[in-house]
């Protein structure tokens, strides 16, 4: 099946009112190193209406080529008919490997899909790699290994799909990088016709109530978070102070989310963003397994916590034993002073 | 007009306390050392199909698949108010991923028939995958809806149903039978009802009865058996041979997906530089970040 033919990376590209997603592009960048483990080439799987801004953008993020499904009917998300367009073309297909970033839309549309394909589907990655791997006695080359926490976060699961011809998973957004081309690649859009059907109808949208999410965590450069530790909402104000001071987001652990010293939107971890700023500074945050997830890719890790044994101070870089409420205030005093 | 619903519900350890002793030392987890609760948007799932049944008539069946230990958390959804239950057991379908686990699940509830709704936790916290809801639905050519908060209303055989998007929420129209995933709600779940603890302790699948007659060799099973159904206690088990499954399809061997290598969550290095939380070491601390660019 897959003998004489070039394999294929592809990446299903979401949509919401005409604006791609940002996890879509970022797994246009992860799928491009994977195609070229692979030797293979990189599509983008473009769904809704007045598409052909969106099928260039992916060139941009290193695209070969654009299969667009356009389409009135497909102007919204709606899993029927999306499950049905993207089924029909890995069946035609055959590609090697399908990402879908680990959303709304992707973990709603992806298991449709890999279970009409039959195809392995791992959920919530956070690393993918090919490799060539021995199992069960057997070799096998060129798989996509998935790897992902499991157990609440307790442990990493390397997952591989050895003997099914298509393997997918789903990403989180923020966990791979995006990385725009300077130039992008001259690649091909192809149209792909559709034929609305039935059972389309069977759920329908009847009211939608969005709102773009204002809070901008992720493109920060510098991110200020607080944990449970911080003990109440008014002890949580010194954080956004210092966040003010030194141009920063605040975030937060689940652990201060769930207390309501932070809104959700703000919540960095396995369940929450995840981030990869200059600078994190985590304050009294312990750092369980599932927020380090989020934020342990930043360049810099700030740890201040008067819990000399909290397993944060295992992946900072600077460390100060103390209690935030006399720590912080002081940290802005002296950030002030230089500045004179 | 009344409907009838099915609950997918599921026994899981409980992933939110995990604690030292329970991590083997080669990084692995020792499952047999984790209690084993009722995976909590399994709950949610339940107590949404309950308040259907309750506004709009019809029946609640529960289902589940396991090891026969997993009738514990059938007993349970019974004390909530379900009005039956039926266990879905075979060493066969173990080892399998959430595709082998949907075709076991969609064979059974094809088998079951006669459904308006069936509902489903939108994830277990033992995989956090969210894929065996969808999976399902596939597989029993019926319409999903995942991320459920809300059944607004049931007419006409559609089911107006509110569901949480990232950013906002839908409201959708889905022409019956669907498949909904539930989201954890904010409201408070029914609590078990002290009559129905009473009433269903002593329900029992037939694997149970059998312990019972092994601990005690003058009960005979035929005997229990008969005296569970006619007074209502006797939970039923589907095995693998009351299915028209394909044995390549189930268990570990029919799962596509495989784990190759599990590891423990390893730490980054812990050579991190001390700051005194003074004004001097915060002083050199704000230098330092100054001069690598990122302050200032």
């Amino acid at each position: 099946m897959m003998k004489n033919k070039k394999h294929e990376v592809w990446v299903f590209i979401e949509q919401r009112f005409g604006k791609a997603a940002d996890v879509s592009f970022e797994l246009l960048s992860k799928g491009r190193k994977l195609a070229q483990n692979l030797s293979g080439t990189l599509k983008a799987v473009v769904i809704g209406h007045e598409m052909e801004n969106i099928a260039k953008e992916t060139f941009r993020y290193g695209a070969d080529e654009a299969l667009v499904v356009d389409h009135p009917d497909l102007e919204h998300y709606n899993t029927m008919p999306y499950a049905r367009v993207v089924s029909s073309l890995v069946d035609e297909r055959q590609p090697r490997i399908v990402l879908f970033g680990a959303s709304f839309i992707g973990r709603d549309l992806a298991p449709r899909v890999a279970s009409h394909t039959m195809s392995g589907l791992t959920a919530d990655c956070t690393e993918l790699k090919i490799s060539d791997v021995k199992y069960m006695r057997k070799d096998y080359k060129q798989l996509l290994l998935q790897i992902r926490p499991a157990f609440g976060g307790n442990i990493l699961a390397t997952i591989i799909t050895p003997d099914n011809p298509v393997q997918m998973a789903t990403v989180r957004e923020g966990v791979m990088e995006l990385l725009p081309l300077d130039t992008p690649v001259d690649g091909k859009i192809t149209k792909i016709p559709f034929e609305p059907a039935p059972e389309d109808e069977l759920v329908k949208i009847i009211e939608r109530h969005h709102e773009e999410n204002k809070v901008n965590i992720k493109g920060a450069s510098i991110i200020v978070s607080g944990g449970y530790g911080m003990g109440s909402k008014e002890n949580f104000q010194i954080l956004h102070e210092l966040a003010d001071t030194i141009g920063a987001e605040v975030g937060g652990s689940r652990a201060a989310v769930d207390a309501g010293f932070i809104e959700h939107q703000r919540q960095i971890g396995q369940t929450g963003v995840t981030v990869r700023p200059k600078l994190y500074i985590a304050a009294a945050i312990s750092g369980a397994i599932q927020h380090r997830a989020g934020m342990e890719e930043s360049n810099k890790i700030i740890a201040i916590n008067n819990d000399p044994e909290a397993p944060i101070f295992d992946i900072c870089h600077y460390g100060i034993v103390g209690d935030v409420m006399e720590v912080v205030p002081k940290l802005i005093e002296t950030y002030k002073a230089k500045l004179k | 007009m009344s409907y009838n619903s099915l609950v997918l519900v599921k026994q899981v350890p409980d992933t939110a306390n995990i604690s030292g002793e329970v991590m083997k030392p080669d990084g692995t987890v020792n499952r047999a050392m984790l209690p084993a609760v009722f995976n909590p948007e399994d709950k949610s799932a339940l107590d949404l199909a309950l308040q259907v049944r309750d506004r709009f008539g019809g029946t609640v069946k529960v289902i589940t698949m396991g090891p026969p230990k997993a009738a514990e958390l059938l007993r349970e959804c019974l004390y909530m108010g379900a009005d039956e239950a039926c266990l879905i057991s075979d060493r066969k379908f173990a080892g399998a991923d959430t595709l082998a686990t949907s075709y076991v699940l969609a064979k059974a509830l094809e088998k079951i028939g006669n459904y308006d709704f069936i509902f489903g936790g939108r994830q277990a916290i033992d995989g956090d995958t969210a894929q065996v809801g969808p999976q399902t639905a596939e597989k029993l050519g019926i319409p999903q809806v995942t991320y459920t908060e809300e059944v607004l209303n049931v007419r006409d055989g559609k089911a107006k149903i509110k569901r949480k998007i990232d950013g906002g929420f839908e409201i959708i129209e889905a022409v019956l039978p669907v498949l909904l995933t539930v989201l954890k709600g904010s409201s408070a779940i029914r609590p078990f009802r002290a009559k129905r603890v009473m009433a269903y302790k002593n329900a029992r699948t037939i694997m149970e009865l059998e312990e019972k007659t092994k601990q005690d060799s003058s009960l005979k099973l035929k005997d229990l058996k008969e005296d569970h159904i006619s007074r209502d206690l006797f939970i039923p088990t589907i095995t693998v041979k009351d299915l028209d499954v394909k044995t390549s399809r189930i268990g570990l061997h029919g799962s596509p997906t495989k784990v190759h290598k599990v590891e423990s969550v390893i730490l980054g290095a812990s050579g991190h530089e001390k700051i005194e939380p003074t004004k001097e070491g915060l002083g050199s601390l704000v230098d330092k970040l100054m001069e690598d660019h990122i302050f200032g």
